[in-house]
């Protein structure tokens, strides 16, 4: 008993030790004095010199714009790869395809950074593109290591669906495109959006490969507060960042509403079905479960 | 029109190639390849130039001439500047693990514990600061730990300490800002594989009469190996290459290779040797890199 007791104990003050910074972080940037550790009252004026900053709100704008096209690019990148590593068993180099989906998750930045850089660049000189790096380029390494969190998220889900739907469809059929479309995607729709929230926000948030791809005039918003983050502690950043933070809790709000929503509408689905089957006082032979045809 | 649709089916390639080629191909150009292009500029010669580096062939007189400049392995053999920035982040990432380890298995054991619905909330508050950025969340304790921030402010309010403590720019602050920032990738895994735990072995072995602390160690902890796989290497590969942290948090005697790496490519423009770091970093995490893949692929397989 006394293990459960040290255990919560500890989760109580990891979430503290998570959770005080941030907590004193936004206090702080409602701090009405100049000096960054003085009291001075509450105040909104930092927010409001924000809108001033054009540079910053350059910088916002294009995090966003980059942040949306690697959700959406990660989200179909990331599900295929899932799809693959969990339904298509055998074909050739599938333990080196599963390196690379999963390698993405672990490997420094620096050294991705490093080394997308040289191949833009390589590329540049031997195809002429990208002519220069900017936006698609920051696009493109964000997408890379993005979809290896949905691929992550995706086939989890993707492993827990029951295979006899699909290929109840298929026996009756449907062309395993159709399929894909008409059944798998919607039955792993949350962890779609689950995907997609998280690559919008990995995405808003890098700043090593950004530094390293990015081209002149294609400044993030991380960028951006680093360079001024050299230099201290401000109370403008202060502000910046208690903004980036709520942002972030939005996103993940959402994302437990939406998933607690489809998992209890699940749920009634379930119990609706179990109740018409007592009620129709019949119930359906099992089943033999025949192995599962691969999409061909 | 039958048969052009018949030709078009033979020359495109079917849904099943289209379905493992595209991320295929996607990640072999955007993530494979590249690191062999860090490879070769690993042998070439810094220069003044556009990019900045020699090319490391020529093709004179019907001749291919294969020039590999050994000279930037050399180099980082002989400077202690380099050794040091490799051992002083292995060293970081080891007892940084650690750390993670010894407070994470707890609060993942706890969660994995707790109520269904509790769980849920838990841990999205633990998933919630994974996807803010790394530097807001060092950015915050800066604030914190500086000699007239909170911290030290707290401190001699309650006359503990007369002198501020000097904790900014140290490793102290470094092993704060890292275990703060990765205790959540340590936790995750772990979550995922404590909850997956058959309760009536516990049961079974307190029947048995052994104690808590007996069972949890004898079942628990062996049952957790891969969580704990997966979860440590979440926390120290990463961390080997960390950037961010020690630049921030850190001061002068705080020698990690990712910053070390970072000064060649942005300051010193030198980025054949920025390549070799890089080649030798890679080398040095391969295996723990692939210890990590083995883990993710029975996890994904769902044979784990």
């Amino acid at each position: 008993m006394k293990r459960f007791r040290f255990s919560k104990l500890m989760l109580v003050l990891g979430l503290l030790f998570i959770y005080m910074p941030m907590v004193i972080l936004v206090i702080y940037s409602f701090n009405g004095s100049k000096l960054v550790t003085v009291w001075g009252g509450w105040s909104v004026k930092w927010y409001v010199g924000l809108l001033d900053n054009s540079q910053l709100i350059g910088a916002v704008g294009r995090s966003l714009e980059i942040a949306c096209y690697t959700a959406i690019a990660a989200v179909i990148l990331g599900t295929l790869a899932a799809f693959v590593l969990t339904r298509v068993a055998h074909f050739k180099g599938r333990t080196l395809f599963g390196g690379l989906v999963t390698a993405p998750l672990v490997m420094p930045e620096v050294i991705t950074g490093l080394s997308l850089l040289l191949l833009f660049v390589a590329m540049a000189q031997l195809l002429g593109w990208p002519e220069e790096r900017g936006l698609m380029t920051i696009w493109i390494a964000h997408t890379t290591f993005c979809s290896a969190y949905v691929a992550v998220v995706v086939s989890s889900r993707l492993r827990e669906l029951d295979l006899s739907i699909e290929e109840a469809a298929m026996d009756l059929g449907a062309r395993p495109w159709k399929v894909f479309m008409l059944i798998t995607i919607p039955m792993i729709a949350p962890s779609l959006a689950a995907g997609a929230m998280m690559s919008f926000a990995l995405s808003l948030d890098d700043l090593v490969l950004a530094s390293f791809v990015s081209g002149p005039g294609s400044t993030t918003l991380p960028m951006e507060v680093f360079s001024a983050v050299r230099l201290g502690v401000k109370p403008e950043i202060n502000a910046v960042a208690s903004l980036i933070l709520l942002t972030v809790s939005i996103f993940t709000f959402l994302i437990w509403f939406f998933t607690r929503r489809a998992e209890k509408r699940r749920q009634r689905a379930i119990q609706q079905a179990i109740e018409e089957a007592a009620a129709d006082g019949w119930k359906q032979p099992d089943a033999r479960r025949a192995p599962a045809p691969i999409a061909a | 029109m039958n048969k052009l649709t018949r030709a078009l089916q033979r020359i495109i390639p079917g849904g099943r190639q289209l379905v493992i080629g595209v991320p295929f191909l996607w990640l072999f150009l955007f993530f494979m390849l590249p690191f062999f292009i860090v490879l070769k500029i690993s042998f070439a010669e810094a220069d003044v130039a556009i990019p900045p580096y020699t090319q490391i062939y020529t093709f004179v007189d019907q001749k291919i001439q294969l020039l590999l400049n050994l000279g930037n392995y050399a180099m980082l053999g002989d400077d202690d500047l380099y050794i040091s920035a490799y051992l002083g982040s292995l060293k970081m990432a080891f007892f940084s693990t650690l750390m993670c380890l010894l407070i994470g298995y707890p609060m993942a054991y706890a969660i994995a514990k707790a109520r269904k619905d509790v769980q849920t909330v838990l841990l999205l508050l633990i998933m919630m600061p994974t996807w803010t950025a790394i530097l807001i969340r060092v950015y915050a304790w800066m604030g914190i730990l500086s000699n007239n921030g909170l911290l030290n402010s707290f401190l001699m309010w309650l006359g503990v300490i007369n002198q501020p403590l000097e904790i900014l720019n140290t490793n102290i602050a470094v092993y704060i800002g890292v275990v703060y920032s990765y205790l959540p990738f340590m936790i995750l895994p772990l979550f995922a594989n404590l909850v997956k735990h058959d309760e009536s072995l516990l049961e079974a072995a307190s029947d048995l009469g052994s104690s808590t602390f007996n069972s949890f160690w004898k079942i628990t902890v062996p049952l957790s190996k891969n969580g704990i796989i997966a979860g440590c290497m979440l926390v120290f590969i990463p961390v080997v290459g960390e950037f961010v942290i020690p630049e921030l948090l850190g001061g002068p005697e705080t020698l990690m290779i990712g910053r070390v790496m970072w000064q060649e490519f942005f300051n010193n423009r030198d980025w054949p040797v920025a390549s070799a770091l890089a080649v030798v970093m890679l080398a040095i995490l391969i295996v723990p890199i692939v210890l990590f893949n083995r883990s993710q692929a029975k996890e994904m397989e769902g044979k784990a």
